[in-house]
């Protein structure tokens, strides 16, 4: 249940953008989460949802975009599609595939008021 | 101290003191924005009806970026005196405390240790730790689950480290969450011990990606268990294809030359970045010297 922490590091970007740039009230949070980056959604919005409670982002609308799990297999050498952080290369059936994209865990942006 | 700190829940305790910062930073509790910046509060609703004040802010930034520039800083401050960080993760129960004070023991007289103890509630292991004489700070997380960059700083700051030293950071029991703080380490060591499944790396791929070393510790009980050696370190790799394992246990003594060597490796390889930099240093200031001189 790391997403709690997620959530307030989500809520502490959002108040560090809010005194940089001034505004009082968020409505909606687009967050980009890979599919690999071991984060659930669910959770994620629901802690989210208690972690915001009376901030500046209290109602928000919680837009996640979930980006696709890629890496690279050494036998293939090429990139390749990945639906587990283990999962087996979907060409050669081998498990030697470095996770390459999908990790990522990003604020990117906010609609504001 | 922290100056911008965005810091976790108010029941962490770092040595059983209350986590306060000055009462400088945001909490969500409506006192927020007392300090004073100057925009109204008006716009949001009150300008010409039809007309929405809205608008985008671009962010684009990482969610750990806060724990990672903690984690940097940390790492930054342990390169310049010469000091190996480890940061222990596993799952509760696999002996990762006892690992620790028999480490210690056979450390005693070649390498100072230090240890950072994470748990969510009591001192005890800390209490364990000194036991063996070495210094050990204990972070209550409270309600969380891991500890983070931050907490270690702070924990880091009441240990006097000395320089060249060993630092070893024993996290909250748990194969999930810590998987994803950098803590400021050099390398995050997973514990996996024989009486759990084998399969534990392909169940908490997460951790075992994360970790640089596998020690698969208890080993002395393997004759009365069906646990399969190879197949944990197949998983293992399979999740992990660089990890390097170490069979050990803390009560034989198995193995334990092996985690001694590679604890010792990465030591020296401290103390030499630690090295390099001073005496990267010295030839600058000679340098200045001269040209200060030559005037």
């Amino acid at each position: 249940m790391h997403e709690m922490s997620l959530a307030e590091g989500v809520l502490q970007l959002i108040e560090d953008a809010a005194r940089q740039q001034e505004f009082a009230k968020v409505t909606t949070v687009w967050l980009e989460i890979g599919q690999l980056a071991g984060v659930e959604v669910e959770a994620m919005k629901f802690c989210f949802d208690v972690v915001t409670r009376d901030s500046i982002a209290d109602g928000a609308r919680l837009e996640i975009v979930a980006t696709p799990g890629s890496g690279w297999c050494m036998q293939c050498s090429e990139t390749v599609p990945l639906a587990e952080v283990f999962g087996a290369c979907p060409q050669c059936g081998r498990h030697q595939v470095q996770v390459t994209g999908g990790t990522e865990m990003r604020v990117k942006e906010l609609e504001v008021a | 101290m922290c100056t911008t700190c965005g810091c976790g829940p108010d029941e962490v305790k770092v040595d059983g003191d209350h986590h306060d910062h000055h009462g400088e930073h945001v909490h969500a509790d409506g006192t927020r924005h007392s300090h004073g910046h100057a925009h109204a509060y008006a716009p949001a609703h009150s300008h010409a009806p039809g007309t929405s004040p809205k608008r985008m802010v671009q962010i684009e930034q990482d969610i750990l970026s806060k724990n990672n520039a903690y984690a940097a800083k940390n790492r930054e401050r342990l390169a310049e005196r010469g000091i190996f960080t480890l940061n222990l993760v596993s799952s509760p129960g696999s002996g990762k405390t006892t690992l620790l004070c028999k480490t210690i023991e056979l450390l005693k007289g070649k390498h100072a240790v230090a240890v950072i103890e994470g748990d969510q509630q009591t001192d005890q292991d800390a209490a364990r730790i000194r036991a063996t004489g070495a210094p050990a700070i204990q972070i209550n997380t409270g309600k969380g689950c891991h500890l983070d960059a931050h907490m270690v700083g702070h924990a880091m700051e009441k240990l006097d480290l000395p320089e060249d030293s060993l630092l070893m950071v024993e996290n909250v029991g748990n194969l999930v969450c810590p998987a994803a703080f950098d803590l400021g380490e050099a390398h995050k060591v997973v514990i996996l011990s024989v009486t759990e499944g084998e399969d534990k790396p392909i169940k908490y791929p997460d951790m075992f990606r994360a970790a640089d070393l596998m020690l698969l510790n208890k080993c002395d009980l393997l004759p009365y268990l069906s646990f399969k050696v190879d197949t944990a370190i197949e998983f293992a790799r399979r999740v992990n294809p660089g990890i390097e394992v170490i069979q050990v246990s803390a009560t034989s003594g198995q193995g334990m030359d092996q985690w001694l060597a590679w604890l010792e490796q990465g030591a020296t390889a401290a103390r030499a970045g630690r090295v390099e930099t001073v005496d990267t240093l010295k030839r600058r200031v000679a340098e200045l010297e001269r040209q200060l001189a030559a005037r």
